[in-house]
């Protein structure tokens, strides 16, 4: 079953003033349990305000949000409970870090859950666990931490309320290449373990790549795609038309493809790359 | 040409808080020239002192040991900041700290307001500068109803009214999206070619160094590569060590390379890419 499903959800901003504007026009998806999944789309393409609603920070214009089947907005005083189920990530989270300590910064979430010490600290360890931050920095200020140890202790509070499903918003963004990767596989751990649902926005399809079993474009406030990742790298064209960036060797594969030279496959990542041409190149040495 | 900057021997660290021991050197004896009208990308992780070196290129930092010289300015010399500024422009990662005004246009004409340059003049310079960047028909606009990277443009815009001869870019795309990001290098590529200005760009994107004409790499305080992005990127070991990327053309051949296969390691576009692919299976 979906975890998460809308039905033609629509959302306007500013209703009746000359900013009136539909960020969301009727957007019908349903997101598995279970998955990872890659959000893509340029500014002002409405996957932020889509994923607002996915926690109930928005509620829709029209249209419905389903949490496990459920109208989220059916009885309103169930909404802190939905927000404690479905955690999202903001772009910078580490603005937001506040506590004393690392633990407590971390714990701050699971706590207002009402949840006693000993599951906190389970939770706690677990989660800084995956997110590789040592016990060690436990009991040290967050503010003396490096900027990408304070994005991760900021991202571990959010996963330690152990959500069904997760949300982070550009968790990459302003990050140097290891910094980047390192993020990811710790996210790709923490999955791993807890099997949970997870959506990444990213403007790199490249780091999509890496992680997404599914890829979810927004275009112009509606749903441009929602398909597994194979299927939307084979429209690498049409997803560069609505300015979002295409894997340089997934353009590779494209140009060759149109001089006569097709492998037949899509191809988004560099491994994969070069295994495909390894292979093709030892059957014509063989022939 | 003659060399617009010049390091020499430049060492630096913070000063610490009272009483707490010296801490170790941020930079640690830098030398680099770069001459006028060049297009220099520098690379490097987080924390290897690259910001603190264009820092180091407008006075916003003076060396603790060691000389920068910019167009022949010690940025030493506390008397001759004014001039430095003028000549060293510096754009930052976060466009939303940098714009001032609530109007497009005053906001580029801050600085030539401040310096008190003539309103027929200032008024021409303003709209140059706009023009240079593509932003003319915002001029009345408020920057809040603007994009990341059409702010992030008015930004330069400020910096280039101030008719500079260089301009030190600190991650001015880390913020933006793939559209932003595209518009943005444009007008930096533009500023170059057109007016000669010579362009410091600190980026962690290996696509926006590879079309620049020289890549220096920084890595614990120094420069550990500087030369054309081809022979910089062919280095994927090192770089890979110092954990930095290459553009993913070069990954691909350096992979097939090590399998055995006659394909350039200097592969940076993916035009050369397509080429070599098209020679192996010819």
């Amino acid at each position: 079953m979906a975890i998460l499903e809308t039905q033609e959800l629509t959302y306007t901003y500013s209703i009746g003033s000359p900013f009136e504007k539909t960020a969301v026009d009727h957007v019908s998806l349903k997101i598995e349990e279970g998955q990872m999944i890659g959000v893509m789309g340029h500014t002002g393409s409405g996957k932020s305000t889509l994923i607002q609603h996915f926690n109930g920070l928005l509620r829709p214009t029209s249209g419905k949000i389903l949490l496990d089947g459920k109208d989220i907005w059916e009885d309103k005083n169930n909404i802190r409970n939905v927000r404690f189920q479905v955690g999202l990530v903001f772009q910078y989270p580490e603005y937001q870090i506040f506590e004393e300590t690392v633990y407590k910064d971390i714990a701050f979430g699971p706590k207002n859950m009402g949840l006693d010490d000993n599951e906190i600290k389970r939770r706690v360890l677990e989660t800084a666990n995956d997110i590789g931050l040592s016990e060690e920095l436990m009991e040290r200020s967050p503010f003396d931490l490096s900027g990408g140890q304070k994005r991760r202790v900021a991202i571990a509070g959010v996963m330690a309320m152990e959500p069904k499903v997760l949300i982070l918003d550009e968790p990459t963004a302003g990050l140097d290449p290891a910094g980047r990767d390192k993020i990811l596989e710790h996210i790709k751990k923490y999955h791993e373990r807890t099997k949970n649902t997870i959506l990444i926005v990213s403007h790199s399809m490249e780091d999509i790549a890496s992680f997404a079993d599914k890829i979810l474009v927004m275009n112009k406030a509606k749903l441009f795609c929602y398909d597994d990742t194979v299927n939307v790298f084979a429209r690498a064209d049409e997803i560069s038309k609505i300015g979002l960036d295409v894997p340089q060797i997934t353009k590779v594969f494209g140009e060759l493809k149109k001089r006569g030279l097709d492998f037949g496959k899509e191809v988004f990542t560099v491994g994969y790359a070069k295994d495909l041409l390894i292979r093709r190149l030892k059957e014509r040495e063989v022939r | 040409m003659k060399n617009i900057i010049e390091i020499k021997d430049l060492h630096f660290y913070y000063e610490p808080n009272d009483g707490d021991p010296l801490p170790e050197d941020v930079l640690k004896g830098v030398y680099l020239k770069i001459k006028e009208g060049e297009f220099v990308a520098i690379l490097g992780h987080n924390g290897c002192g690259k910001s603190t070196l264009a820092k180091h290129l407008n006075g916003i930092l003076v060396p603790t040991d060691g000389k920068v010289i910019v167009d022949g300015i010690d940025t030493s010399d506390e008397s001759k900041l004014f001039e430095l500024r003028q000549t060293a422009g510096m754009v930052f990662q976060n466009p939303d700290n940098q714009i001032v005004s609530s109007i497009v246009e005053e906001d580029v004409a801050f600085a030539l307001e401040n310096l008190g340059v003539p309103y027929e003049e200032m008024r021409k310079r303003v709209d140059d500068a706009l023009k240079a960047v593509n932003m003319y028909e915002y001029r009345m606009h408020s920057p809040s109803q603007l994009s990341g990277g059409q702010k992030q443009r008015v930004a330069i815009a400020g910096v280039i009214a101030m008719q500079p001869k260089c301009i030190i870019l600190d991650e001015p795309t880390a913020m933006l999206d793939p559209q932003g990001r595209k518009e943005v290098l444009a007008a930096i590529h533009r500023m170059n070619r057109e007016m000669g200005i010579t362009i410091v760009l600190i980026t962690h994107y290996m696509d926006e160094a590879a079309a620049c004409d020289r890549v220096v790499v920084m890595d614990k305080g120094d420069i550990v590569l500087d030369d054309v992005p081809e022979k910089v990127f062919s280095k994927v070991e090192k770089l890979k060590e110092i954990g930095l990327d290459v553009p993913q053309v070069t990954e691909l051949a350096w992979e097939l390379r090590k399998a055995g296969y006659d394909i350039s390691p200097e592969i940076i576009t993916e035009e050369e890419c397509v080429e070599a692919i098209q020679k192996l299976f010819s």
